[in-house]
């Protein structure tokens, strides 16, 4: 164990540890940008340089592991005015567009400038400019707002092992690429997304949906497999429109794209909100239910199918649904058995709902035949 | 969801195949694997860093991150003459610019990097090449001119275009 | 028709970078064809050898000639292939020298102050034969190292020489050596910084080319002192000619057992690995450098954890330039009370400069240290070409300051020049006159620095393009009234809270240059002229009307059709149209084009 003095308070930490650290557990505040603590300590913001008796010059706090006996000022205003500086460099080469950026009131840079009372800029020059934008899917990469803090770099190497993005060029011109610069094209888990401290990375779907003041966290269980990752949902005016998840749950805020981006169904205008009861005979509905068409809502085109399937199905009450549901299927049980009977629920339902269903066919029908993409 | 690693004409990977032997045991080949691409090909091809992003199991984007972090690594090809004008700190006392101002002026050319159209010569600037006491220094391809003037670059550039010194 | 028991005389022909340059390889082939076309007709009472031989430091004066008959050896300048018939038939067989090809006394002038502990064997022996480097004491050290000392005498004998890294920032070798060795683990690489990216510097390139087998046998002695049997050479891979003369030292000293296992018959095994560097200075930098031979970007990481705790592949590493690793073997051969002689108390031993700018001889030099910039630029120098006046010597290349005219007589040691504001650095001295303007260098290494910043981190990625920018518009004669405080609080800034050497220093030739030549400064922003008439967009051309004969000549060469004026008749510059290219200043005879 190591004896370490910061800003007066003393503490006993373990060998190895950073100073970041150690101060973190006397709860000392040291600002950072391009730390975080699930990732290898990079050490290229400098905005968590600190003193240290005997060494000339502030070194950063996440990258120096302390020794025994360390003295160490995390704040004075000669450390102040350096990180001011830094700040004040950054933003010289960052969009001042906050009123229009997603990330406005989440954003690690917005508030360290509030906080160190930035409006003039004493270094403004010349802005990176890059038009291009990226084709993917899901991820927005904003460029122009990168800090080159290297996060996304790392979560995709160290946590996902996947690698899809890194450095390119240097000096500043620098900048985060894919390979030959092509539109991103990796297992789009957002993890890069939900480490980013600016607004360089965010989630497609999100824009103008609603930005951090407007909306409700609630906690939730992913429901698409059986590792069961807690994710937040941002819920505003009763719609999900943006799914996170906290760095202190059993999967430390790592999610797949299903849980951090397949959401859209829940307000989907082509989900079915009343019970269809089919009308035409089985042999009838061949030939096969029309082809999925791109481009649609949803990704199928829906008057097609509304055609398609109205000589199909007729609408029915609840009432009328559930009783002829319970009508056939007491007729089968009783006439073949409860092994007879089979169910499969789906993950777009809610945990409560899949948890009725399994409690539902094991109780009351009485058969283990009941299966759902988590599993039961 | 990853894209599969490009194929490759069969020569092609016959010559990706004999670099790939010379550094597959090497630790930290990237650099070396690159270098001799573009010494075979004249520049860093797509195809064969996919290539060897596949066969190495790197993926590709460290690749081209150190592609375009080396000044040594072009990604499109270049002239078949590398006429360079030495801009350090002793050549660039002793004019260097000037230099580069009449090798740009000879060949047409308007920025560094830049190749002619008939893809002969492309021209740049390098910084430093420990020819200082002959400052300053025009490279073609790896033989250094030292003690240039603006005129002796002029006769160099016209000698090399009627085809004393270079390649054709 | 050779006959046994002739004398040998010697022609031996510099082909250094300078050499090669001015057409050593070809005056070479000269001296053969013509002594193998005489020898067809007449019997040679002589038998020539041919040397080629590394830079021996007078470039200026390429292609360098020695003719050496017994112990008399004399030296011509400046040949070309065609003066090579001529020393073959008046000298090597009329046995008169060419007089007026011989070198004068500027040669020797330029070599009394200089100590050549490195250069001398440069100059003199073959690079390219392993025998030439054994004939004068090579590959002896190590011999001496393994047979009668323990790794600890070995880290004393540096220790006790003196011997500073001569990388640039003088961190004491024998230290380094120690704290490496002291590290527990069971593997330890040695490596030979050879990434000599400083613009200006070439004495790494020159030692290489020179004399590669001093630098392998200082990775052998460096290796046998920390316990480790893994060197790696990174070196450029725009010093070609160097990568091949070292690839073919390594394998000559395999083929005789010098590398390898049990070298000498002991237990010390030593194996060296070239890794070519592609073009990056930051890699100059010891973290950046091992990034780089582990075959990542070349990004430089936080110390501590410094290399000789945790370095390549994790491993303790002992990171050494060529020019110190070049020097231990005449340490251990010599003895490190003869090493501590020489230099002053604190920086010992010599240091080579590569002397360039506008210095009459301009070459590489070697020279004790503690000797004064006055002796080296003036003594050794030869004084300031065209003997114009003086301004500053840049010493440290990026990283190092401009010294002014009166502080000509401090001594070069590490402390000194850190004193003024400079660094010793890797040892590259660029003389600058009075036409050389002091914003306009400054603007020229921060171009340098901010092209080479490897990105990582704000203060040099943002703060050395914010600083290049400021100075950008002085220089185009937009500077405000504040600039140079704004670039002396962005500078001292950046020095603080970069992350590697290359951002700590790379103000240093802005913050030098306002220490000692802040009224240039104040010139270009306030009155928006340039004093030594370079800026290009402060200069403006007018014809001086009593010189103009109205020839013509400027009005021909103006490119932009500025310059009016019937034959015979003056001239005149339309400075709206005028796009300051100095044309006309270039062509006119007369004299009769002003410029201010």
């Amino acid at each position: 164990m190591f004896k370490v003095t910061i800003d007066g308070k003393t503490i006993e930490v373990q060998e190895g540890t950073t100073v970041l650290d150690a101060a973190k557990m006397l709860d000392i505040p040291i600002p950072t940008l391009c730390h975080h603590p699930k990732l290898t300590p990079f050490g290229g913001c400098r905005l968590c340089i600190v003193e240290i008796k005997g060494i000339p010059r502030p070194v950063t706090s996440c990258t120096t592991p302390v020794s025994d006996g360390m003295e160490v000022t995390t704040s004075n205003p000669y450390i102040e005015d350096l990180r001011k500086t830094v700040l004040e460099l950054i933003l010289s080469d960052h969009p001042n567009d906050c009123m229009v950026c997603e990330k406005a009131g989440d954003c690690t840079l917005q508030e360290l400038a509030y906080f160190y009372g930035i409006r003039e800029n004493r270094f403004e020059g010349e802005r990176r400019i890059y038009t291009k934008r990226d084709g993917n899917p899901f991820i927005e990469r904003d460029l122009e707002k990168c800090i080159m803090c290297g996060r996304c770099v790392k979560v995709c190497d160290e946590v996902e092992g996947v690698g899809a993005i890194d450095f390119g060029y240097r000096g500043f011109s620098s900048k985060i690429c894919t390979p030959f610069g092509k539109d991103l094209n990796c297992e789009f888990c957002g993890q890069c997304v939900a480490v980013c401290p600016t607004g360089a990375l965010t989630g497609k779907m999100w824009k103008q949906k609603g930005r951090q003041k407007d909306i409700k966290e609630i906690e939730t269980t992913c429901p698409y497999c059986g590792c069961g990752c807690s994710l937040t949902l941002h819920v505003r005016r009763n719609e999900v429109i943006k799914i996170t998840s906290r760095e202190d749950t059993l999967n430390e805020g790592w999610l797949c794209v299903k849980g951090r981006f397949s959401y859209s169904f829940i307000n989907s205008p082509d989900r079915l909100t009343k019970p269809l009861i089919r009308i035409a005979p089985k042999d009838q509905s061949n030939p096969p239910l029309p082809p999925f068409v791109k481009g649609g809502r949803g990704g199928i085109n829906n008057s097609l199918l509304v055609t398609r399937y109205s000589s199909l199905f007729r609408e029915a009450s609840w009432d009328e649904a559930v009783d002829y549901i319970a009508k056939r299927l007491k007729t089968l049980k009783d006439k073949y058995g409860p092994d007879a009977i089979a169910g499969l629920s789906s993950a777009r339902c809610t945990n409560e709902e899949n948890y009725l269903f399994q409690k539902f066919m094991r109780a009351g029908i009485g058969t283990n035949n009941i299966d759902h993409c988590a599993r039961y | 969801m990853k894209t599969e690693g490009e194929t490759v004409a069969a020569e092609t990977a016959a010559i990706l195949e004999g670099i790939l032997k010379r550094y597959r045991d090497d630790d930290g080949n990237i650099i070396s694997i690159l270098q001799d691409v573009q010494d075979v090909f004249g520049y860093i091809r797509e195809d064969a860093v996919n290539w060897f992003s596949k066969k190495l199991d790197i993926p590709a984007s460290r690749f081209f991150g150190v592609v375009t972090f080396y000044a040594q690594f072009h990604l499109r090809p270049r002239g078949k003459n590398i006429v360079s004008v030495c801009c350090g700190t002793a050549c660039h006392v002793k004019g260097g610019s000037k230099i580069a101002e009449q090798v740009k002026k000879e060949l047409h050319l308007n920025s560094e990097g830049e190749t002619t159209n008939d893809k002969r010569f492309t021209f740049e600037v390098v910084r430093c090449v420990g020819a200082c006491s002959i400052a300053p220094v025009v490279l073609v391809n790896s033989k250094v001119y030292g003690d240039m003037t603006v005129d002796s670059t002029s006769k160099l550039i016209k000698k090399l275009k009627e085809g004393a010194g270079a390649k054709k | 028709m050779q006959k046994n028991n002739l004398k040998k005389v010697i022609v031996r022909v510099c082909i250094g970078t300078g050499g090669l340059a001015a057409g050593g390889k070809e005056v070479i082939d000269a001296f053969k064809k013509e002594i193998s076309d005489r020898c067809i007709d007449i019997d040679l009472d002589f038998t020539c050898h041919y040397q080629k031989v590394g830079c021996r430091g007078f470039c200026a004066r390429d292609v360098l000639v020695d003719v050496v008959d017994g112990d008399k050896s004399l030296t011509y300048q400046c040949i070309k292939p065609e003066m090579a018939a001529r020393i073959v038939d008046e000298h090597l067989i009329g046995g008169k020298p060419v007089k007026e090809w011989l070198i004068d006394d500027t040669y020797y002038a330029f070599h009394a102050k200089q100590k050549k502990i490195l250069l001398k064997d440069c100059g003199t022996i073959d690079p390219e034969d392993i025998n030439a480097y054994i004939d004068v004491g090579g590959y002896s050290g190590i011999k001496k190292v393994l047979s009668e000392m323990n790794p600890e005498d070995v880290i004393s004998e540096i220790k006790a020489s003196g011997l500073r890294g001569r990388g640039g920032a003088g961190f004491p070798t024998g230290l380094k050596w120690e704290i490496c060795r002291k590290t527990p683990g069971d593997t330890k690489y040695i490596i030979c910084n050879a990434d000599e990216g400083d613009p200006g510097a070439f004495m790494d390139r020159s030692i290489i080319e020179g004399n590669p087998h001093s630098v392998i046998e200082g990775m052998m002695i460096a290796g046998y002192a920390v316990g480790s049997d893994h060197g790696y050479v990174y070196i450029r891979a725009e010093y070609p000619f160097a990568v091949e003369r070292l690839r073919l030292a390594i394998s000559q000293a395999h083929e005789r057992g010098y590398l390898g296992k049990n070298i000498f018959g002991s237990n010390f095994g030593f194996d060296i690995k070239v890794k070519l560097g592609a073009g990056a200075f930051v890699c100059g930098e010891e973290t950046a450098l091992i990034a780089s031979i582990e075959g990542q970007r070349g990004m430089p990481r936080a110390k501590p954890p410094f290399p000789v705790h945790h370095g390549l592949w994790g491993k303790p590493t002992v990171i050494n330039n060529v020019e110190t690793l070049s020097n231990i073997p005449y340490i251990i051969r010599n003895g490190a009370q003869w090493y501590a002689s020489i230099g002053t108390e604190k920086s010992k031993g010599t240091k080579v400069f590569a002397l360039t700018g506008k210095v009459k001889n301009t070459g590489l030099i070697e020279v004790p240290m503690g000797i004064t910039l006055r002796e080296i630029i003036y003594d050794i120098g030869g004084g300031i070409i065209g003997d114009r006046e003086f301004k500053a010597v840049q010493t440290g290349g990026p990283s190092g300051g401009c010294i002014p005219a009166e502080m000509l007589d401090i001594p070069v040691d590490y402390e000194s020049l850190a004193q003024v504001g400079s660094i010793v650095g890797s040892g590259g001295m660029v003389v600058l006159d009075e036409t050389d303007c002091m914003v306009n260098i400054a603007r020229f290494f921060l171009e340098f620095t901010q092209a080479e910043s490897c990105g990582k981190c704000v203060p040099c990625r943002i703060g050395t393009k914010r600083l290049l920018e400021i100075l950008d518009r002085i220089t185009k004669g937009l500077g405000r009234e504040g600039d140079i405080e704004l670039l002396q609080k962005l500078s001292s800034d950046i020095k603080a809270a970069s992350l590697c050497g290359l951002g700590q220093t790379a103000p240093n030739p802005v913050l030098s240059t306002i220490r000692y030549f802040r009224e240039e400064y104040e010139a270009h922003i306030r009155d928006k002229k340039c004093p030594a008439k370079v800026c290009r967009d402060l200069l403006t051309y007018y014809i001086i009307e009593e010189f103009c004969k109205g020839c013509g000549a400027c009005l021909r060469a103006c490119p932009s059709g500025a310059i009016t004026g019937e034959k015979k008749k003056l001239h005149k510059i339309n400075p709206d149209i005028c796009i300051k290219c100095g044309a006309c200043f270039e062509v006119c005879k007369f004299k009769a084009v002003g410029r201010e």
